[in-house]
């Protein structure tokens, strides 16, 4: 069990191996409960949003999801949230457990003409993410899971229980989020839980096992998606992130960080997020400094760590604009020699 | 939690068994199931000289590396070339397979091995874990 941002939380349940790879062939269950849940609500709901955010969550249909970013006025990345648009005025906005007192502050100071509530301690959270979790997720709840598309939501019940069941994850699989009252979740966790357990016939690899915050950071790595803190953060904006493509400045309204963000797209980002294979089996790990072929250091490691599904370590970094590979990393004193590859690591859709 | 009785221990958590001059060394239970699943394990090489208490070697696990320190003074006579294969043997068998290195020590005039001070007794070495919470 480790601490994380106030809530105490598994590393692991058995084996963070055997959890990452569970997700990747079975189904894995996350209790993701720390995520912090903010209503916006009201007719100016949507209208208040598209100026806090530097996405467009008025544009979203009803029952649709998006990712995007709250930035500050100099375009630096405050969080990364996913909004669900629960109905025509009421917005789910999740932000990281680390940042939500962050992210609320900011939208109650943003968003006039709407109501802001802080749901954190009334919402928990269960994942089942993999390419078993909408085989084992239909067998317990009342919805259409073929007819919700990724990225979509419905209310519904789980384990006889109400619950907004969403397309979501961070983990590169498919799976689906299941945001339900705290004290349903034990529920929600066991009927998973008993549905997995038959699920497939008890063949190899099917298994739904319960996975941990180490698994989830190797998953999310794997499949290239940054972590608040490691890849973003205020001193970067969406476009050194490789996300330019959250920033809508063709939304017609004004929002936080608009004029920052328009030049630093014009401009073109000062660094680049960049993705790294070691040669050695020496881990670039948070912090390292990445070196050219002549020595000197031109970016550092977000984050890095052993692929499970690569079988050699992988990381990303901040790398300087117009350097280029392949690089060194000093691994604690001893230069280790990494490629450059495409992000991400893994593609699901690319795999047999 | 297991911590064999006949074996020694360091406070960086390796553990070292005596038979004649050859010491064996490996990380403890303790140790191996706080990293998590060890991914790779560099060794010192055979023929070198290592000093206890000195890093001769790194553990990578998923989410950490860690110095390991050996806990005698010797020569290297024999490392565990299955780990290169299989680093998952230190959490499936910290004491058996999960071994890494030996090395031969000096021995004392009646034939015992002079072994450092401040190595731990299996009872000194349990306290200190449960200590570590």
């Amino acid at each position: 069990m480790t601490d994380f941002a106030g809530w105490l939380m598994p590393l692991r349940y058995g084996s963070e191996t055997a959890e990452h790879i569970a997700v990747r062939t079975g189904a894995g269950l996350f209790d993701l409960s720390h995520m912090g849940e903010i209503a916006v609500t009201g007719p100016g709901a949507g209208a208040a949003l598209d100026y806090a955010v530097c996405g467009w969550p008025s544009a979203l249909a009803p029952g649709r999801a998006r990712y995007t970013m709250l930035c500050a006025p100099d375009g630096g990345v405050l969080d990364d949230l996913v909004i669900y648009r629960q109905g025509p005025e009421r917005f789910l906005v999740v932000a990281n457990a680390a940042n939500t007192a962050v992210v609320l502050g900011e939208l109650r100071s943003r968003c006039s003409g709407a109501h802001v509530q802080d749901e954190t301690a009334e919402t928990g959270l269960v994942a089942i993410q993999g390419p078993n979790a909408a085989g084992i997720l239909a067998a317990v709840t009342d919805l259409d899971l073929d007819a919700m598309r990724y990225y979509a939501g419905a209310y519904g019940t789980v384990a006889g229980r109400p619950a907004w069941v969403a397309r979501t994850g961070y983990t590169g699989e498919d799976g689906f989020e299941i945001f339900c009252a705290p004290g349903d979740c034990e529920r929600v966790w066991t009927a998973l839980t008993e549905a997995g357990a038959g699920f497939g016939g008890g063949a190899p690899g099917t298994a739904l096992v319960p996975a941990g915050l180490a698994a989830r950071d190797t998953l999310r790595l794997e499949a290239g998606m940054p972590l608040y803190g490691n890849e973003l953060g205020p001193d970067v904006t969406p476009y050194e992130a490789g996300l330019g493509r959250v920033v809508r400045l063709d939304k017609p309204a004004d929002f936080v960080g608009r004029q920052a963000l328009a030049a630093r797209a014009a401009d073109g980002p000062r660094q680049v997020l960049t993705a790294l294979v070691a040669r050695s089996r020496r881990v670039p790990r948070h912090g390292y400094a990445v070196l050219s072929q002549s020595g000197g250091q031109v970016g550092v490691v977000t984050s890095g760590a052993p692929s499970p599904t690569l079988g050699v370590p992988i990381a990303m970094a901040y790398v300087a604009t117009g350097a280029s590979g392949p690089f060194g990393i000093d691994v604690r004193g001893k230069t280790e020699p990494a490629d450059v590859t495409e992000l991400p690591f893994y593609d699901r859709s690319k795999q047999g | 939690m297991s911590v064999p009785v006949e074996l020694r221990y360091t406070e960086e958590h390796e553990w070292v068994a005596i038979d004649g001059d050859t010491a064996s060394v490996g990380i403890t239970d303790y140790a191996a199931q706080s990293l998590g699943d060890v991914v790779y394990v560099s060794l010192p090489a055979v023929g070198a000289a290592v000093t206890a208490g000195e890093p001769c070697g790194e553990v990578e696990s998923t989410k950490s590396v860690s110095d390991l320190y050996s806990p005698v003074d010797g020569e290297v006579t024999e490392v565990n070339e299955e780990l290169d294969d299989d680093p998952g043997l230190v959490n499936a068998e910290p004491y058996g397979a999960g071994w890494m290195f030996r090395v031969r020590v000096a021995v004392g005039t009646g034939g015992e091995a002079a072994l450092p001070p401040g190595l731990l007794t299996a009872i000194e070495y349990e306290e200190l874990t449960k200590s570590a919470g």
